[in-house]
């Protein structure tokens, strides 16, 4: 196993250089791996599978066999073909949710941090109460009001996150402030809007990129867990979430491959923006050394 | 008389986060397009009279500034108003009946992580550096990231269709009897000394509390790892090894100094744990408020969403300032 994963770095580290190193090296790509063959399964869709994942392929409860690896469900869909097609939603809401929390979460950190003053206070207030409230019954209130469907599962879940990466651009811009380059910026007269975008934001990138995966593992389970209540996209899309629920009715009929695949595949997204998010963590902690 | 002090200061916290995210949920849930009352009755063909009636009975004629500060004023009272659903049924006593199964599974749950991540964390420090640490940490990273229902179910397939050694679902066996008191069901059955209904509630519980307290648990690996090491090169385990103290002893020591942070991460993480809850709920059928909001939510029962979101929200605040108690307590250094 750990041959491999090294085999695989290297590899992977001729296509995708990074400035990692050592046992953060390794996380980083085992966690690539993984995110980018998700991201692979939900474009290549229509070639990995012959069936459409909304139509009967087959007998229902059909355990699975060469001709549908992953079996069928109670309406005799492929499971195969679902899951392929279901990494479509998932990738597609946690992506938008977290484009839309970075979209108000970073400038409204910059700012904060960067001013100070009564703002800030406000703005970290609401932010922190945000921040503490359990935030999975947080997405699913925000979810009922909108409505179900893709788009609305996405705006739900992006609230969710705009404390963590509003604190974490706070946390960064105030410490970065007091730096010398960015009092010689002042001192040139650069206006504060180009000093914050131009001089700050670089500086807080890999932070940035830390917070990204590990959110994204975070949303990935929160997306599920909306779908797995009924507040993502609606059936028959294909959705991990929706399916895994589905396959809780057929538990005690011990169906157990509408029940194993389905989370596999959630817990598996999950884990590898998790382990990117360590191992870059690695190195952005050893550099602030 | 500082103690005292600092105990006003962060009670008198609570109320702020409260009442923003009090007000936040009625944002979302009364100003944002979309009619409740539509979404609840799930037609548009209904008269306009009969419709302003429903209103003007749920109060949702006033002005939303009225509104606000009324139901501001009956949630102060512990008066949450009544379902949209069944008409009259009052929230507040729906959730005093559901809040006893909630804390039951929080708490056990709570315990189940602690149990497991302290012990884990205990063993990757003493192990530090070896395969059994990076073994250790990985199952705490990848047990983390687990999906609750996932590992739930799973659970269920295992231990309660094939093996048939625990019940699948539910709090208690249907055809036990027991007397409730304070509507926790192991506390209930120890009072009045019932043995089938302890047995029955422990064995029910023991699938969702694992579920919930190995999701839970990779955080206090971490910790406890991270803090006994640093407690294990500091500066009076060096000088209790240059005395010629037992290294049981010392390691002993440098444990209980390490355990100090896990009191406030164990409060940090009841939001967590409560969000976990309502997964681990739903799929056990659990009857707590989880249950409770799922199924609200799916009739679109909008006061009593609100309710479950403000009964959590004071949760959350109430337990962290319980345990930024314990912690001054604990630390005399840290005072207002």
């Amino acid at each position: 196993m750990e041959v491999l994963g090294r085999t695989l770095a290297r590899i992977l580290a001729k296509i995708i250089p990074l400035r990692v190193s050592g046992r953060g090296r390794i996380l980083v790509y085992t966690g690539l791996v993984i995110v980018l063959a998700v991201i692979f399964m939900a474009i290549a869709a229509p070639v990995l599978t012959p069936y459409d994942p909304t139509r009967r392929a087959g007998r229902s409860f059909q355990p699975p066999s060469w001709e549908h690896p992953f079996g069928t469900n109670n309406l005799g869909y492929d499971m195969w073909a679902r899951i392929v097609y279901g990494a479509r939603t998932i990738l597609i809401v946690v992506f938008l949710a977290i484009a839309i929390s970075m979209a108000i979460g970073i400038p409204l950190g910059l700012l904060s941090g960067y001013y100070g003053g009564g703002i800030d206070r406000a703005l970290s207030m609401v932010m922190d109460a945000i921040y503490a409230f359990p935030s999975l019954v947080l997405a699913i209130s925000l979810a009922v009001a909108l409505g179900p469907s893709l788009f609305n599962a996405a705006i739900a879940i992006a609230v969710v996150y705009v404390p963590t990466y509003f604190r974490m651009i706070r946390g960064q811009v105030l410490s970065v402030k007091e730096e010398l380059f960015i009092e010689v910026a002042k001192a040139l007269g650069i206006p504060t809007f180009r000093i914050i975008f131009k001089h700050i934001l670089p500086h807080i990138l890999p932070t940035i990129m830390v917070v990204f995966s590990l959110s994204a593992a975070d949303a990935v389970l929160t997306e599920a867990a909306l779908s797995y209540l009924g507040l993502s996209v609606q059936p028959p899309t294909p959705d991990w979430g929706y399916d895994l629920y589905k396959g809780k009715g057929f538990v005690l009929s011990g169906y157990w491959w509408l029940i194993f695949f389905p989370g596999l595949m959630i817990t598996l997204l999950a884990v590898g923006f998790a382990l990117i998010g360590e191992g870059l963590s690695e190195r952005v902690r050893r550099e602030q050394l | 008389m500082g103690l005292l002090r600092y105990v006003a200061i962060r009670a008198a916290l609570i109320i702020p986060t409260v009442l923003i995210l009090y007000t936040l949920v009625f944002i979302v849930l009364r100003i944002l397009p979309g009619d409740p009352v539509l979404a609840v009755l799930g037609t548009k063909n209904i008269p306009p009279e009969q419709l302003e009636q429903i209103r003007h009975n749920l109060g949702l004629d006033k002005p939303y500034i009225v509104q606000y500060f009324e139901y501001l004023w009956n949630v102060l009272h512990g008066d949450f108003g009544t379902s949209m659903i069944i008409s009259g049924r009052s929230i507040t006593v729906d959730l005093l009946e559901r809040l006893p199964a909630t804390v039951e599974l929080a708490v056990a749950g709570l315990l189940v992580s602690l149990l497991i991540g302290v012990s884990t964390g205990f063993l990757a420090a003493v192990k530090r550096d070896t395969k059994v640490d990076l073994g250790l940490r990985v199952f705490g990273a990848v047990t983390y990231t687990l999906f609750i229902p996932w590992l739930g179910l799973m659970f269920q397939l295992i231990f309660a269709v094939w093996l048939r050694w625990l019940p699948a679902s539910g709090r208690i066996d249907p055809d036990v009897s027991l007397r409730t008191i304070t509507g926790f069901y192991i506390l209930d059955s120890i009072l009045t000394g019932n043995i089938d209904a302890l047995r029955s509630a422990l064995s029910h519980i023991i699938l969702p509390a694992l579920t919930l307290g190995l999701v839970l648990s990779g955080p206090y690996t971490r910790l406890v790892r991270s803090n006994l090491i640093k407690a294990l090169e500091s500066n009076y385990v060096f000088a209790y090894h240059a005395r010629g103290v037992r290294s049981s002893k010392i390691l002993l020591h440098a444990f209980r100094n390490a355990l100090i942070p896990v009191v406030t991460y164990a409060g940090l993480q009841f939001a967590l744990l409560l969000g976990g809850a309502v997964l681990t709920e739903t799929t056990f059928d659990w009857p707590g408020i989880g249950t409770y909001l799922v199924e609200k939510v799916g009739y679109r029962d909008y006061p009593a969403i609100q309710a479950v979101v403000i009964v959590f929200a004071f949760f959350v605040g109430v337990i962290s300032l319980i345990v930024d108690l314990i912690y001054a307590l604990l630390d005399p250094r840290i005072r207002y």
